[in-house]
């Protein structure tokens, strides 16, 4: 109980000196919000077209205008937030699970699965990761449910290299020695001593890695990859604007554009946020 | 270890490397949903006849192993298949292709070192000071906005509404004759042919891609010389030629600058695997004829051939790069030698 009190005042001191982990906060905040009750305030269905009503620019009928079937921008661009969080959540959190089993264990034990894993690791992360990711979707099929496979296997060597690093130095720190001659069996020691102490740098990684899921899946469905239209996501409805947006339909790719790259923004930035907080050397 | 020994060992520490790939785009072959014989047949809609002998052709009525065996072998003679879009073999296809995602690449690589590294040095220099608050938020919004919106937004801008872009489509100005074929970098080909109206053509149409890619990549390369920048600061070496009364000039340039570039191109390899990946969003808006392009339309048609030979020589392109910059650290820092 006490070092949660520790965390919470903590976190208070860094937030009233530290403008950016407010601002991620706010931001990370507001995002999620609009993606759990967004769609019950727009005004309009973000999928009944409106042929009569065409292109209409940002007004105060429409905020964010209309699109080429009368669609509401913003009730889309609204729409889209559920979608895309959702997809780089299961995501990350696949690959966080996963990897951080497989990289603590190959970090604590050591050995021949150690050296396997991380030579694994290592050779998918060489390559570039979008591309990675476009392969295992036309290879697996080109669905939703891939688009968050593929973005979980992608981010799964960032996870298992980080767990195993910490788990290796930190399993060497006389503390573990400590809580081993006390008698602890390996169980007790990965997850009451290990685990907290990792943790950290594992969020960081989270978060940063949340943004990151969210461009790479919005970056598949703009390529025509995974989500399909006529869904209301922010990669689909830049790529239906790219055409329209030539003929001066601006307002079709600054939106969801902008929304797409405030979200990834707020997850970098809360990335940023949590690397000060935890940082002990600034404390 | 001598300087041989050393590009030798590298050498031979990249094989696996190599395997290892060819291996997985096996692999990620085979686990393609469908027949891969109607994939590889050359017309959209097969025959049955045509399909099996296409089966027996490509060895699909054997054993995985000896599949693979196969697949080996028509690598080793350079036969990366056909594309049934394009009708063309895939290795002449990429070979074409190659030079035009090379030249956008590798030139929003030099445009964002030449941006980020002078940023980064003053935001150690002066660190903690407004110009590093604002070089930390502009690379961080840079490495935010999602490239195809930036890429469709600079187009929008600077095409669309100033008018001082070229449209985006291709390399080079359609009624202009592209300069002969050495390199296939236009920028280099036109320069060799003297041919300034191609090089002037060539080089506007390469302004925007290049920018909305370096934008990406700025954050990372600003970071990696600010820290980098910030250790060597701090360091004896550093302080001595402080306290012998050097110039800040000499103390920032020659002596701190030098040894902070090391831990940056390491960085360089991260971020043009980045490039790399991204290069098929931004082809895809600026309409620019590289590989990236033509994966995306193959795959988009379901041809697979083509987009395999792609993923193989994306990864042959980075252990390549990852060996070019091993090789250069070992060359710059005779100690990395010592550690492999």
């Amino acid at each position: 109980m006490r070092h949660i009190s520790a965390l919470v005042s903590h976190t208070r001191r860094m937030i009233a000196h530290n403008w950016v982990s407010l601002a991620a906060i706010t931001i990370v905040t507001f995002l999620a919000f609009i993606a759990v009750v967004g769609p019950l305030m727009t005004a309009y269905d973000p999928y009944v077209t409106d042929l009569a009503n065409v292109f209409s620019p940002p007004g105060k009928l429409h905020w964010f205008g209309t699109d080429q079937l009368g669609r509401d921008v913003l009730s889309r661009v609204v729409a889209s937030a559920r979608i895309d969080l959702s997809v780089a959540i299961c995501a990350v959190a696949a690959s966080f699970t996963v990897g951080v089993g497989i990289g603590g264990l190959a970090g604590y034990f050591g050995g021949s699965f150690d050296l396997w894993t991380s030579r694994i690791a290592e050779m998918v992360q060489v390559f570039p990761l979008f591309v990675l990711a476009m392969a295992l979707v036309a290879a697996l099929g080109n669905d939703l449910r891939n688009v968050v496979l593929a973005t979980a296997i992608v981010n799964l060597p960032f996870y298992i290299r980080l767990a195993r690093v910490e788990a290796g130095v930190l399993s060497t720190q006389l503390f573990v020695e400590a809580a081993r001659a006390a008698g602890n069996g390996d169980a007790r020691i990965i997850s009451r001593v290990l685990l907290p102490n990792v943790m950290p740098n594992l969020m960081i990684q989270l978060s940063v890695n949340l943004g990151w899921a969210i461009l790479n899946a919005a970056s598949l469905s703009f390529i025509g990859l995974g989500i399909r239209p006529p869904t209301a996501e922010w990669g689909i409805m830049v790529a239906e604007g790219a055409t329209q947006a030539m003929a001066g339909h601006w307002w079709l790719i600054v939106f969801p554009g902008f929304a797409l790259a405030l979200a990834v923004f707020a997850f970098n930035l809360l990335g940023d946020a949590l690397r000060d907080m935890f940082d002990i050397h600034s404390r | 270890m001598g300087l041989v020994t050393f590009l030798l060992r590298r050498l031979i520490a990249a094989v696996p490397a190599v395997g290892a790939l060819v291996v997985a785009t096996f692999v990620i072959m085979r686990v393609l949903p469908g027949d891969p014989a109607v994939f590889f047949s050359s017309s959209p809609v097969p025959t049955a006849e045509e399909t099996a002998y296409v089966r027996q052709k490509l060895g699909l009525d054997r054993s995985l192993p000896e599949q693979l065996l196969i697949y080996l072998k028509d690598i080793g003679s350079a036969d990366l298949g056909m594309s049934f879009t394009t009708g063309r073999p895939v290795l002449t296809e990429l070979k074409e292709r190659l030079p035009a995602s090379l030249e956008l690449a590798i030139s929003a690589l030099l445009l964002a070192l030449a941006v980020s590294i002078p940023l980064g040095v003053a935001a150690a220099i002066w660190s903690g000071s407004p110009l590093d608050h604002i070089a930390r938020v502009v690379s961080s919004i840079g490495v935010s906005m999602p490239t195809f919106v930036t890429g469709l937004i600079l187009t929008y801008v600077f095409f669309l509404w100033l008018g001082l872009a070229p449209e985006p489509v291709d390399r080079i100005d359609m009624f202009i004759t592209a300069p002969p074929r050495v390199t296939g970098f236009l920028l280099i080909d036109s320069t060799l042919s003297g041919d300034w109206i191609a090089l002037r053509s060539a080089a506007a149409r390469l302004v925007l891609p290049s920018v909305t890619m370096a934008i990406f990549v700025l954050s990372p390369l600003t970071r990696m010389t600010r820290s980098a920048m910030l250790g060597v600061l701090s360091s004896d070496f550093v302080r001595t030629a402080r306290a012998m009364g050097l110039s800040d000039r000499t103390v920032y340039v020659r002596y701190a600058l030098r040894n902070a570039l090391l831990p940056v191109l390491t960085t360089v390899g991260i971020v043009f695997s980045t490039m790399l990946g991204s290069n098929v969003l931004v082809e895809r808006v600026f309409g620019w004829p590289g590989i990236g392009s033509f994966a995306l339309n193959a795959l988009v048609a379901s041809d697979y051939a083509p987009v395999q030979g792609f993923v193989l020589l994306m990864g042959l392109l980075m252990v390549a790069i990852n060996l070019a910059i091993d090789v250069a650290y070992g060359l710059a820092d005779p100690r990395a030698r010592r550690m492999s």
